[in-house]
């Protein structure tokens, strides 16, 4: 049986973790190459890494980033952050990165996602999406690490994304995401129900119930960052926890 | 000493492969002409893309008879992901194109209802005796499969709507469909199985 994956994220700023409410008020989280050596110890089913750098300069240390990373994991690694054309893919994936994940970059120029999947493979290209909610029932995607509002609809825009050869979408909640009041179970239902391919739920996890109720809504992957961070609860713990819930995990 | 012979299939992502055997103990090259093929002593089929595409270009870098030769002189060979469907007949993927045909079988994409690519991680079954497949979990990235193992083969089932074969093993060829590379300390344990006495002499 094809089990959940529990998948920490790590977000990087000029070559460390950070952690932050919304890219805000960031502190150190520590070493990239570390933290996910640690957590591959711990159980993580893969690890996702986000470039949240503003600079060129920064992003160059990202692909040194990647290469410490690969040197020391044995579980898929996604990269993301700043992706806009294939020779950005080219370079993670030749550095270490198993799946490449596009968000702004791809909004803005649809055929990227094609251009990705047609030279590296569907498996290899992971589809970001920002969702802010409108309604109960109704949620708009946003760019640039949520500084930019767009009128087109989440649902929309993952069928489209699929279409065009998406492997995976990874479906942030703007609202929930830093609240710690778990993931938008509507927003994930709404999606599962539009698309075929797997969604990894993110933004607003802080604990295994969080995890599980994801899960439930339809998510494969559930990512979380600051719970793993701030070590409120080890991959190992919170595996346990979904396992006695009756989610299929490894371990 | 154990080198393994990596064969780029086109745009297989090779870093994760490599350093996974080289964990494992390996010694590792990547093939740039036919003759690296035919002299290597252990050879290595990884493989991201399409069916089409990775024969494409094998065909264009004339290895496939080089790989036809080296495979039956019993070189042990690995076969990854699409490297293991390439070893087949053809595949639904790409109609009209042949695989290498070193085993019977064609693959088929998973039915409409079921949530396709099949991603993460899911149990190996081993079937009959096998020498270096164990059971546990290995993750998994792909959207067609084969349902049914060779005749003469032995090998392994995982469960995904129905069962599909996950790996086989047959004379010197060991086709894995999920990523051993990625599949954690299980993945590196079967590396390190795969690769066998030659180990730590590199």
């Amino acid at each position: 049986m094809l089990k959940a994956r529990i998948i920490p994220c790590l977000d990087c700023h000029a070559g460390r973790v950070v952690k932050g409410v919304r890219f805000l008020n960031l502190r150190d989280a520590g070493d990239p190459a570390e933290l996910a050596a640690r957590y591959e110890a711990e159980g993580a089913d893969e690890i996702v890494l986000l470039d949240i750098s503003a600079t060129i300069e920064d992003r160059k240390n990202h692909v040194q980033t990647v290469r410490a990373i690969r040197d020391i994991l044995s579980i898929p690694l996604t990269v993301g952050g700043g992706i806009r054309s294939l020779a950005d893919c080219e370079a993670l994936l030749s550095a270490g990165a198993d799946k490449v994940s596009i968000n702004s970059a791809a909004y803005r120029n649809p055929q990227l996602i094609d251009a990705i999947a047609t030279r590296f493979g569907t498996q290899c290209t992971v589809v970001a999406i920002d969702a802010k909610a409108k309604t109960a029932s109704i949620w708009h995607v946003l760019l640039n690490g949520g500084r930019i509002a767009t009128l087109t609809l989440v649902t929309k825009w993952a069928r489209e994304a699929a279409s065009r050869g998406a492997g995976e979408i990874l479906l942030t909640s703007w609202d929930q995401d830093g609240t710690r009041a778990g993931y938008d179970l509507e927003l994930l239902k709404a999606v599962r129900s539009t698309v075929s391919i797997p969604i990894i739920a993110s933004g607003g996890a802080a604990n295994a119930r969080h995890l599980s109720n994801a899960y439930e809504a339809g998510a494969s992957g559930l990512l979380a960052a600051s719970i793993f961070h701030d070590n409120d609860a080890s991959i190992y713990k919170i595996k346990h926890e979904l396992k006695d819930f009756g989610v299929p995990i490894r371990l | 000493m154990t080198t393994a012979t990596i064969v780029p299939t086109g745009t297989a992502n090779l870093a994760s492969v490599s350093t996974a055997l080289r964990r494992a103990g390996a010694c590792m090259r990547i093939a740039e002409r036919a003759s690296d093929i035919t002299q290597a002593s252990r050879l290595v089929l990884p493989g991201v893309g399409s069916f089409g595409a990775a024969m494409a270009a094998l065909e264009r870098n004339e290895w496939t008879l080089a790989l036809r030769s080296t495979i039956s002189d019993g070189i042990p060979t690995l076969a990854i992901c699409l490297g293991m469907q390439i070893l087949f007949e053809t595949s639904e993927e790409t109609p009209g194109v042949k695989g290498l045909a070193f085993l019977h079988g064609n693959f088929n994409k998973f039915p409409i209802d079921v949530q396709t690519p099949h991603v993460g991680w899911n149990s190996i079954e081993p079937i009959g005796k096998t020498h270096l497949l164990k059971a546990g979990d290995a993750y998994f990235t792909h959207s067609f499969r084969l349902d049914t193992l060779p005749p003469g083969t032995i090998g392994a089932i995982t469960d995904y709507s129905s069962p599909f074969v996950s790996a086989v093993e047959y004379k010197n060829i060991l086709a894995c469909q999920f990523h051993p590379e990625l599949s954690g300390a299980w993945g590196i344990d079967l590396l390190r199985r795969w690769i066998g006495n030659g180990a730590d002499k590199c």
